[in-house]
């Protein structure tokens, strides 16, 4: 199963996320929040991307939503600490992290193949919610 | 020519004088960015310090790698991975040194240069860290092509520092949270160029006692 990391500055939008994931798409998901710094701060860590990452993986591959600044930053660093055979299966989608998660992990359930959660993510962001 | 224990005074002075200055470094960021800046480089460099007596003795690569990884894991803001990477990237051309000399001083600020560019995907002009280290680079590789001393090069470098923090007082900001305000970025100094500007004159003093 594609696992998945989501990466917040704030620790309780990661763990409300994830709830939400196993809510929508089931509690058969390999979902880690890794949101706030490690003493407890609004902030991203680097290194606890890296084990979360390495807690999702399974051998299928990892996909990292992230919110906004340095999400992004901290989530690339924690990829080039990876092992190759974990670092070329990881990727950071670029999407809204709530609507993104959750079609995403709602395609996780369901797929296997990284191009899908792709284009999950991808369909997340451009989707109106009033039309 | 500089010896290993002249890094520790140097990254100890760089720990106090970045606590010393975490409220000026926080209101920069409060009025442009996101107001916590001085904070999270506070928390990195008292991590850092508490690493002081491990580091000691050890080679220039291992003590910048301790730095950088330090940074990274307690941080919490961009300049986390920004000034880790930098860390990062200088301590792989002074791997087991004990003793560096020019061509290593210049090769580490280069790294240091190169991986925040690749980091932050910025360069000069931004309004970020790279205003201040880029034209500090720039002048200590042209102090030692003239063939200066250590000691002045980094005087220039520090100078250059300086003008790089003021510039930024007259650009609009393109990255990070100051981006938002477009136009309104204008007239404010640069909190990451500022610290960049603290580390670099943290290094001169350093120099100038010994």
């Amino acid at each position: 199963m594609i696992g998945l990391v989501i990466v917040s500055h704030s620790n309780k939008i990661a763990e409300g996320i994830v709830d939400l994931c196993y809510e929508m798409a089931g509690k058969d998901l390999n979902i880690i929040p890794a949101g706030g710094t490690s003493d407890g701060r609004i902030g991203t860590d680097p290194i606890l991307i890296k084990d979360s990452i390495e807690k999702a993986y399974d051998g299928d591959g990892v996909a990292i939503l992230a919110d906004i600044g340095s999400s992004i930053m901290s989530s690339e660093l924690a990829m080039e600490m990876l092992e190759d055979d974990i670092k070329k299966k990881t990727c950071i989608l670029d999407t809204p992290i709530v609507e993104g998660s959750i079609a995403v992990s709602v395609q996780a359930s369901i797929s296997k193949d990284m191009e899908d959660i792709k284009r999950a993510a991808e369909e997340a962001r451009t989707t109106r919610k009033i039309s | 020519m500089c010896n290993s224990n002249i890094l520790i005074k140097i990254i100890e002075n760089m720990g106090k004088n970045i606590i010393e200055n975490k409220d000026y470094l926080t209101e920069l960021d409060r009025v442009i960015g996101d107001a916590d800046h001085g904070i999270n480089m506070s928390k990195g460099f008292s991590a850092v310090d508490a690493k002081l007596d491990e580091m000691n003795g050890k080679d220039w690569g291992s003590t910048l790698k301790t730095v950088a990884m330090t940074l990274i894991s307690t941080v919490g803001g961009a300049s986390g991975p920004l000034y880790g990477t930098a860390f990062l990237r200088a301590s792989t051309v002074v791997d087991g040194k004990m003793e560096i000399d020019k061509e290593d001083i210049i090769n580490m600020f280069e790294q240091a240069v190169e991986g925040i560019k690749m980091r932050g995907k910025s360069d000069k002009g931004d309004k970020t860290i790279l205003d201040a280290l880029i034209p500090a680079f720039e002048a200590l590789k042209l102090a030692y092509e003239e063939g200066k001393d250590t000691k002045t090069a980094f005087k220039m470098a520090e100078e250059a520092a300086l003008e790089g923090v003021e510039y930024t007082k007259d650009i609009i900001a393109k990255k990070g949270r100051a981006s938002y305000l477009g136009e309104r970025s204008i007239g404010h100094q640069d909190p990451g160029a500022t610290s960049t500007y603290i580390m670099i004159k943290s290094i001169n003093e350093v120099l100038e006692q010994n």
